[in-house]
């Protein structure tokens, strides 16, 4: 934006501001300098990106249609433009300044700032000594595709997009009406309603391909009343580890597979035998395949066989 | 804030932080937003510039900085700040309800956070408020481990933990001189002096077998500084090498779980990675886990490391089975 347009659009703001009764375009283009150069045409192709300007910054323009006038007036109200009053007690200010640095680097993070800004601009205290606290607070957006997800659910938009269910080979395009955005053990969930499936349905963002786009008008979805995103997205309470392997383990060798077992019996053949709680068999093999040579799974035959199957596996 | 797209917003808070703060020094309001002092006096000057319609001398803004103090007049028209726009209020709101759901961990003085909300949907407007409960954080639950770190941190007490690192399937015990809790997309760290590794460290507390609190004062030596989480916490070391994985469709895990410094899509799920590997063994566990839902491109010499490691653990079970 050059400086000359910076001018304009401070001194349109002003004038909009100030006036009691609503303007015409004729009477705002003799008051604000920088449109009186321009031809009819040219002016108002001017006022229109101005006022589209103004309005992206969230600046309110009303428009008033007089039945007297031919051309609409146009004015800024006080009461809607303006941060109302506001004070913060002391606490109060140490929380919001804890708040504020959640954002930092994520694609709030500008929001954020901004936000902070305009209470400080407006005589808000707001503390800043809170780095150097003994809590600090992050939240990341790494995801590409949170930005256009987060305004969907601010603009209540339905969307779509590619995605891929885990593990499988194929991507499937999915229309979602978003009820909301969850942050669950460091990964971003969409949860909203599967146009296709006819179900809820919560989403991964990182499986999420190219871009989200966004589909129908502005407000057209209906987050239900009650909903719980958090359900949509949480399992349903980590189920209690419900099986018990024997494992047979080198002597010496796995001490974090030891500690979180709940038996040890130890051998005279240079072995040790643990026994270990688990639920699902795959994700056991995963944990003692890595381990190597240094275990053998000896029951159940399920997460033995599981174990085999994944060794051969790297063997290929 | 300095582009020049966001000049407009940003003069709309200058004007009424200068008239909230009469008297303000040069230097301390270019630090607040975030310019050097020559764009500041470049902002006062195109300020200076604008005015009431008629734009004679008495329309126009007064701005003066003799001795660097900076004081303004003639604006009232713009003396409060534009109100919250629904991202702004939202982040924050957001970010405070994530402080609400984790009450054992921000030790918020009384009903401050409420309080804080209220004004602050009250300045919003309904809309942010609206968007604000659409977006949730969950922060793990660790209380066992939390409730003795928080004594070592209020009493400034050492450490002692149990630490299990799942990389290297190791349990080791470290003292440590604890400094703050970081919780950093839900996890909970504790960020420390640790005597073991003579270096700052972060511990994620779901992952402390046993926390126990010395009768020791804590006395981090003076190196002890606070860790950038700015870029994450997990950061690999640029030192560690770089090695390439191609994973199938079951394995793409690998690409989530881990920072990858490239990802190539190579059709029908399969990923291939690379990624910095702290050493040689951690890539072993992660190629024997995988089975054959990855292999090790690269180095070369890892891939018959993982087929005799493979091998050997077979022969276990072969004189069995």
């Amino acid at each position: 934006m050059s400086r000359r347009k910076t001018e304009r659009l401070l001194n349109l703001v002003i004038c909009l501001l100030a006036t009691r009764r609503p303007l015409s375009a004729e009477q705002i283009r003799q008051a604000v300098p920088g449109y009186d150069r321009d031809g009819d045409e040219a002016f108002q192709r001017m006022f229109e990106r101005d006022k589209n300007e103004l309005r992206e910054i969230g600046i309110p323009i009303d428009v008033v249609r007089d039945p007297w006038e031919d051309e609409p007036g146009y004015r800024i109200e006080r009461q809607s433009y303006e941060l109302p009053e506001i004070t913060l007690e002391a606490d109060e200010a140490a929380v919001l300044g804890l708040a504020a640095q959640v954002w930092q680097r994520a694609s709030l993070a500008e929001a954020a700032s901004g936000a902070l800004l305009k209470l400080r601009a407006g005589g808000v205290a707001t503390d800043e000594t809170i780095g150097a606290g003994a809590l600090e607070l992050r939240l990341d957006t790494r995801d590409p595709a949170f930005p256009a997800l987060w305004d969907a659910v601010r603009d209540r938009r339905l969307v779509r997009f590619d995605y891929r269910s885990a593990g499988s080979e194929s991507v499937r395009s999915r229309t979602v009406e978003p009820w909301g955005v969850v942050s669950r053990r460091g990964r971003w969930y969409l949860a909203g309603f599967d146009r296709g499936r006819d179900a809820p349905r919560a989403f991964r963002l990182s499986r999420i391909t190219g871009q989200v786009a966004t589909v129908g008008r502005p407000g057209s979805v209906e987050v239900p009343p009650g909903v719980d995103l958090r359900a949509m997205v949480g399992f349903p309470e980590e189920p209690v580890e419900g099986r018990t392997a024997v494992i047979r383990v080198r002597e010496g060798a796995c001490e974090g597979l030891r500690q979180l077992s709940t038996a040890v019996r130890v051998g005279s053949d240079g072995w040790d035998e643990v026994e270990l709680g688990f639920t699902d068999p795959e994700r056991l093999a995963g944990w003692m395949a890595s381990l190597g040579a240094d275990v053998e799974v000896v029951e159940p035959p399920d997460a033995r066989e599981a174990v085999i199957r994944r060794l051969k596996g790297a063997l290929a | 804030m300095s582009g020049s797209a966001d000049r407009l917003p940003r003069l709309l808070a200058l004007v009424p932080y200068l008239m909230s703060h009469p008297g303000a020094q040069l230097g301390e309001v270019a630090g607040v937003f975030g310019l050097s002092e020559k764009q500041l006096i470049d902002d006062l000057q195109l300020v200076w510039m604008c005015g009431l319609p008629g734009h004679t001398p008495g329309d126009l803004i007064d701005v003066s900085w003799d001795g660097g103090e900076i004081l303004i007049d003639n604006a009232d028209t713009i003396a409060r700040p534009l109100r919250l726009g629904i991202d702004e209020a939202s982040a924050l709101l957001v970010a405070l309800r994530m402080l609400a759901a984790m009450p054992e961990l921000a030790e918020v003085p009384g009903d401050a956070l409420p309080r804080v909300v209220a004004k602050l949907e009250r300045a919003a407007g309904e809309g942010a408020a609206a968007v604000s409960s659409q977006v949730a954080v969950d922060v793990d639950a660790t209380p066992d481990a939390l409730l003795r770190v928080r004594e070592g941190l209020t009493r400034r007490r050492r450490l002692s933990l149990r630490y299990y690192v799942p990389g290297r399937d190791e349990v080791t015990p470290r003292e440590v001189d604890p400094m703050r809790l970081v919780v950093v997309d839900g996890r909970t760290y504790l960020e420390c002096w640790c005597y073991r590794a003579e270096a700052m460290r972060l511990f994620r507390l779901d992952r402390m077998l046993g926390v126990e609190v010395l009768e020791v004062a804590a006395d981090p030596p003076a190196e002890a500084e606070p860790i950038d989480v700015a870029q994450g916490v997990f950061r690999p070391s640029p030192t560690d090498e770089l090695v390439e994985l191609e994973v199938t469709a079951a394995g793409r895990w690998v690409a989530e779980y881990y920072p990858c410094e490239e990802v190539t899509e190579l059709g029908e799920g399969r990923l291939r990675v690379a990624l910095r590997a702290r050493d040689e063994d951690w890539l072993l566990k992660l190629a024997l886990r995988l089975g054959d839902t990855g292999r090790v491109l690269s180095p070369p010499a890892m891939a018959e490391r993982v087929r005799q490691e493979a091998e050997r653990a077979l022969s276990r079970y072969a004189h069995r089975t």
